[in-house]
């Protein structure tokens, strides 16, 4: 396989196919957890490693795995991954297992991770599978992050913990509630349809002109 | 636990709205609520789904914890939905096959709607007796229905009206969400 191919297959996940802006997969988790910057990272970085882990595995096994009940086996490799990372944060930061709640263990039931077990990942060799995985998962990722980020900036005034503005801000408390979940990625979908709407306009200006 | 049956039961439909304050299930939330006729019976189909999988997994979490092999928990409760999700499914397929074409794709992807797996996992986790767990998981069902219901309703009166192309679909159901998940917040401190 060439260099670029390889790339072309990484990138694909962060922007051409991005899980979160692109194909709208995963939301539970995206606006679930995303009321602070560090919980969408560590969101992200678990689920990154879930993804390629089970990707890897999954490819692995795809020979001799009966098309019957490939569903199923595949459910149960990603919900083997998922119970390691759940013990594992529980071992390294109490604060975030308990920030997190149910939704490291909900990581299982994360369309992105089976979607791309079955959609890829069954169907190409191991090295291409976890590629691909790792690009979805860091997209996905960097997704959260746009989400936590605009989340706590509004809603509490400080990025990863760290206050922004002086004390005399007001937080606009909606922002890390429930709704404000919501409203943030309502609007970042929405600047992604305006900017591809922009582009859109200006090849076909370009097209008249020629 | 000193809550009550009732008080689990409103915080569960209203207060802490599955879809619109605890963010479960939003994948058939912003896929299937195009339509009311078929929004409707697709929440009935996963309150169903919910209620046998909440009774299932109490049982064998009784199950696990007496053999102390808590570690199995997610993966023996993620087949356990898979089961009830498949059954629920011949069931819709031998008695409204109609019901079952329309709900289509959605309807195998109740497994992995992370609703029904909320419930299970919540249970366990805040240790709720086998009357509560029941109850809990109706509430929650019997909410995500609400919440279908409504932004399904919203749905089908603004394919009439004028929206700038730019905000159509995705981005405008997100909005739609927020706005409601802000009117259920009003809810909170109702359940006590």
């Amino acid at each position: 396989m060439s260099q670029t191919k390889t790339w072309d297959e990484f990138m694909e996940g962060i922007w051409r196919q991005n899980p979160v802006f692109v194909m709208v997969l995963g939301m539970c988790p995206t606006l679930a957890v995303t009321v602070s910057a560090v919980n969408a990272l560590s969101m992200g970085v678990a689920t990154t490693f879930v993804l390629i882990c089970s990707c890897a595995l999954v490819s692995l096994t795809r020979s001799f795995t009966p098309k019957e009940v490939r569903i199923a086996v595949y459910i149960v490799i990603i919900a083997t991954f998922v119970t390691a990372v759940d013990y594992a944060i529980q071992a390294v930061s109490l604060a975030l297992y308990d920030a997190l709640g149910a939704f490291i263990q909900l990581i299982v039931v994360n369309c992105i991770i089976l979607g791309r077990a079955e959609a890829h990942a069954a169907k190409h060799p191991p090295l291409p599978a976890m590629i691909n995985a790792a690009g979805m998962g860091v997209g996905f990722t960097v997704g959260l992050l746009a989400l936590g980020t605009v989340r706590e900036i509004l809603g509490a005034g400080a990025l990863f913990g760290v206050p922004l503005f002086g004390a005399g801000f007001q937080p606009w408390v909606v922002m890390v509630l429930p709704p404000g979940g919501f409203f943030v990625l309502g609007a970042w979908l929405l600047l992604f349809a305006a900017l591809e709407r922009r582009k859109q306009r200006k090849l076909a200006e370009v097209a008249t002109n020629v | 636990m000193s809550e009550s049956a009732f008080q689990i039961f409103i915080n569960a439909l209203l207060a802490n709205n599955f879809v619109l304050a605890m963010f479960l299930g939003l994948c058939p939330f912003l896929g299937v609520s195009g339509k009311l006729d078929t929004a409707f019976p697709m929440g009935v189909a996963t309150t169903f789904v919910m209620l046998v999988a909440s009774l299932c997994a109490y049982g064998l979490n009784l199950l696990l914890t007496y053999f102390g092999l808590e570690f199995l928990r997610l993966i023996s409760y993620i087949v356990i939905i898979a089961s009830a999700v498949q059954l629920v499914e011949m069931v819709l397929k031998k008695y409204s096959p109609t019901l079952f074409r329309a709900l289509g794709i959605y309807l195998p992807l109740i497994t992995t709607n992370c609703a029904v797996l909320g419930v299970a996992l919540f249970q366990t986790a805040r240790e709720y007796d086998f009357i509560q767990s029941m109850t809990f998981s109706f509430g929650g069902g019997a909410g995500f229905t609400l919440a279908l219901v409504l932004m399904a309703s919203v749905r089908e009166r603004l394919t009439l009206s004028d929206v700038p192309s730019v905000a159509q679909g995705t981005a405008l159901s997100l909005m739609l969400a927020g706005i409601l998940s802000l009117a259920f917040m009003g809810f909170a401190g109702l359940g006590g």
